[in-house]
């Protein structure tokens, strides 16, 4: 059977928006209370647990969240770090410093600065790398991949992979060349929306994003991250239908791990002012839910938040972190190239990061892989 | 009092792991006071290459036998891959074969586990493979030449104690190697019972480095342990319900008569 048969867009065609949303507003205090302390919590309980009801109730969540996490994970928290390989982009989204109308210096890494990233990177301590770029199929498609990657698997264990929505056999290409997991973000779960904030090139298409889990699942890619940009519309709904995705992919490609992550909207280059953005409890109701939802997810906490915020949610769901990130091409090496795809806020670097980390209680974990373990052998 | 695994003679029948820990101080204090001496490092976490690994760096001092262990691995091929690399980096021939590629449970692959463990045997490797609590595979685990069976008590990391309970008690009753219960010991009353049942030894490592006091945990398992294994040495009476009145119905038989 093809994957197109029985992708998650024919259970994501079937929602009702109206109801979900019916669903979210009619909740009562009771309801949340009945769920507390329970052992196990489903996707049934996921509209209680998200809905402005639940608000109220941080507190026991976060302790609920916390002692599953530590249960789970330990006293560990996972370090990473992006690596941009390239701004160039043939898209163009309302929110993103990359978007092709915007006039800014664009650089792709050729393979002798990508080495030089590499061992600036290596230098800082990491073991597990995010490799970003734009979407531009003719510069930064399969051949560039291919040439840059046996470079990267040599410095790295674990590889990650946040770059546009490519074919099943793709992905399989990629995973021999020791890819280990791939993140692409939904942005937005509903289409209407989302049609209004990518307005040009591929990121067009809804359909082929929202089936690329799928395909990363066809592809026994080991694990898949996966998304909402939060920020673009109503995030309960958005994030109730992010937890179907989960439960979805979990049932239907049950040897990948998944993570999932809760980007807020950063200021940028000719971005739009977001008008739904959660406030710093309502992302920590987000990561507490999900943990509850899904004690083995990863999820991921990003430098766009600022340091004090991160600081206090470190303990309270969050298995991997990002530190001394620069979302600029070539940042590591030399610091005065292109332009950054979005502002970050916490600017600490990864040794200091690390301390915080110590301090808090948990051992940092640098490596978490063995390249044996990749496809690729 | 002894264990014996393969050629190695240990003094305690506590397994410790080293993952989840605070630092790896906490962790080192917390096996010392276990008392363990066989303990198991994840190939995945370990620096193989620059060999000044903060987990290696604090248990070399405490001069435990290293059990490097697979996790991670969801073939075969990739836990013979990862066990050959432990070898020629941690320069021990013991692995702790783990197969799991459901990663959600990390239930262990009966199939690949058996496969990777006859391959691994016949590469010269001191073999303990984590498995199911399936009594038909501990006995083939052992028939290709493995040193223990680690049959799961439960989940791993579920602190739900021994919910496999009467499919171990079949193992251990069969088995001509140590069974050692793996996964799922969440309190010391866990592995006493374990211990009690005939277990040659128990692993454990949620329960420690997730408690509050990791190394008074360390004390209290190494104290079950050892209360476990005493009372199984020296047998325990036989259960029942009722209490037991002295010969009620058959008094009369003495000749007692009033």
């Amino acid at each position: 059977m093809n994957y197109l048969d029985q992708s998650f867009y024919h259970q994501w065609a079937e929602i009702n928006d109206k109801q979900l949303q019916q669903q979210l507003d009619e909740v009562q205090t009771t309801d949340v209370e009945r769920l507390l302390g329970q052992p196990k919590i489903t996707l049934k309980d996921m509209p209680v647990l998200l809905s402005a009801a639940a608000e109220k109730y941080l507190e026991p969540l976060a302790q609920q969240s916390q002692a599953l996490t530590r249960q789970r994970f330990g006293h560990t928290m996972g370090f990473f770090v992006p690596l941009y390989l390239s701004n160039l982009c043939a898209n163009d989204c309302s929110y993103c410093g990359f978007s092709m109308s915007n006039r800014i210096k664009r650089l792709t890494l050729t393979p002798q600065q990508v080495e030089a990233e590499c061992l600036a990177i290596k230098a800082l301590g990491f073991d597990t790398i995010l490799l970003v770029t734009g979407e531009h199929e003719q510069k930064v498609g399969m051949d560039y991949f291919a040439s840059v990657l046996p470079i990267i698997k040599q410095h790295f264990s674990y590889v990650m992979l946040e770059v546009q929505p490519l074919s099943t056999q793709q992905y399989q290409t990629l995973r021999a060349l020791g890819v280990d997991s791939v993140l692409v973000y939904q942005e937005c779960y509903e289409q209407k929306t989302y049609q209004q904030h990518h307005l040009k090139g591929n990121k067009t298409d809804f359909r082929w994003r929202l089936e690329t889990p799928d395909r990363l699942g066809q592809a026994g890619m080991d694990k898949i991250g996966v998304g909402c940009l939060l920020g673009l519309s109503s995030w309960r709904l958005d994030c109730l239908k992010l937890a179907m995705h989960v439960d979805y992919l979990q049932k239907h490609y049950w040897q990948s791990r998944l993570s999932v992550a809760f980007p807020r909207l950063r200021p940028c280059t000719g971005g739009i002012v977001p008008e739904h953005l959660p406030t710093d409890g309502q992302l920590l109701q987000l990561i507490a839910v999900f943990r509850l939802f899904n004690p083995q997810i990863d999820i991921v906490l990003s430098t766009r938040e600022p340091a004090t915020l991160r600081n206090n949610l470190l303990g309270l769901g969050v298995t991997q972190i990002s530190a001394g990130s620069k979302t600029q091409p070539g940042g590591y090496a030399d610091q005065t190239l292109a332009l950054a795809q979005f502002e970050i806020d916490d600017e600490r670097s990864p040794a200091q990061m690390a301390e915080v980390v110590k301090e808090a209680g948990f051992e940092v974990v640098w490596k978490d892989w063995e390249p044996a373990y990749s496809a690729k052998n | 009092m002894t264990l014996q695994i393969a050629d190695k003679i240990f003094h305690s029948r506590l397994l410790t792991g080293t993952g989840k820990f605070s630092s790896a101080e906490i962790m080192a204090k917390t096996i010392k006071a276990s008392g363990s001496e066989l303990v198991t490092v994840a190939l995945k976490r370990t620096d193989l290459q620059q060999k000044n690994d903060n987990i290696l760096s604090h248990l070399k001092p405490l001069g435990v036998q290293l059990l490097p262990n697979t996790s991670g691995a969801r073939t075969a091929k990739e836990a013979i891959f990862a066990a050959q690399l432990g070898r020629e980096a941690l320069g021990t021939q013991w692995v702790k074969l783990e197969i799991h590629p459901d990663p959600k449970y990390l239930m262990p692959d009966p199939i690949e586990t058996l496969l990777a463990a006859e391959q691994l045997c016949a590469l010269g490797f001191v073999v303990l493979p984590y498995c199911s609590a399936d009594p038909v595979l501990c006995k083939r685990l052992e028939q290709v030449g493995c040193a223990a069976v680690m049959p799961l008590g439960a989940a791993i990391g579920s602190n739900q104690g021994l919910t496999t309970r009467s499919m171990l008690e079949i193992i251990i009753e069969q088995a001509m190697v140590p069974v050692i219960v793996d996964a799922g010991i969440g309190a010391p009353s866990h592995a006493a019972l374990a211990m009690e049942m005939g277990a040659d030894a128990v692993l454990v490592n949620t329960a420690l480095a997730v408690s509050p006091n990791p190394i008074s945990m360390g004390k209290a398992f190494k104290q079950a342990v050892e209360a476990g294994f005493t009372a199984y040495q020296a047998g325990l009476g036989a259960k029942s319900i009722h209490s037991q009145a002295s010969s009620p119905l058959t008094g009369f038989l003495s000749g007692v008569s009033t």
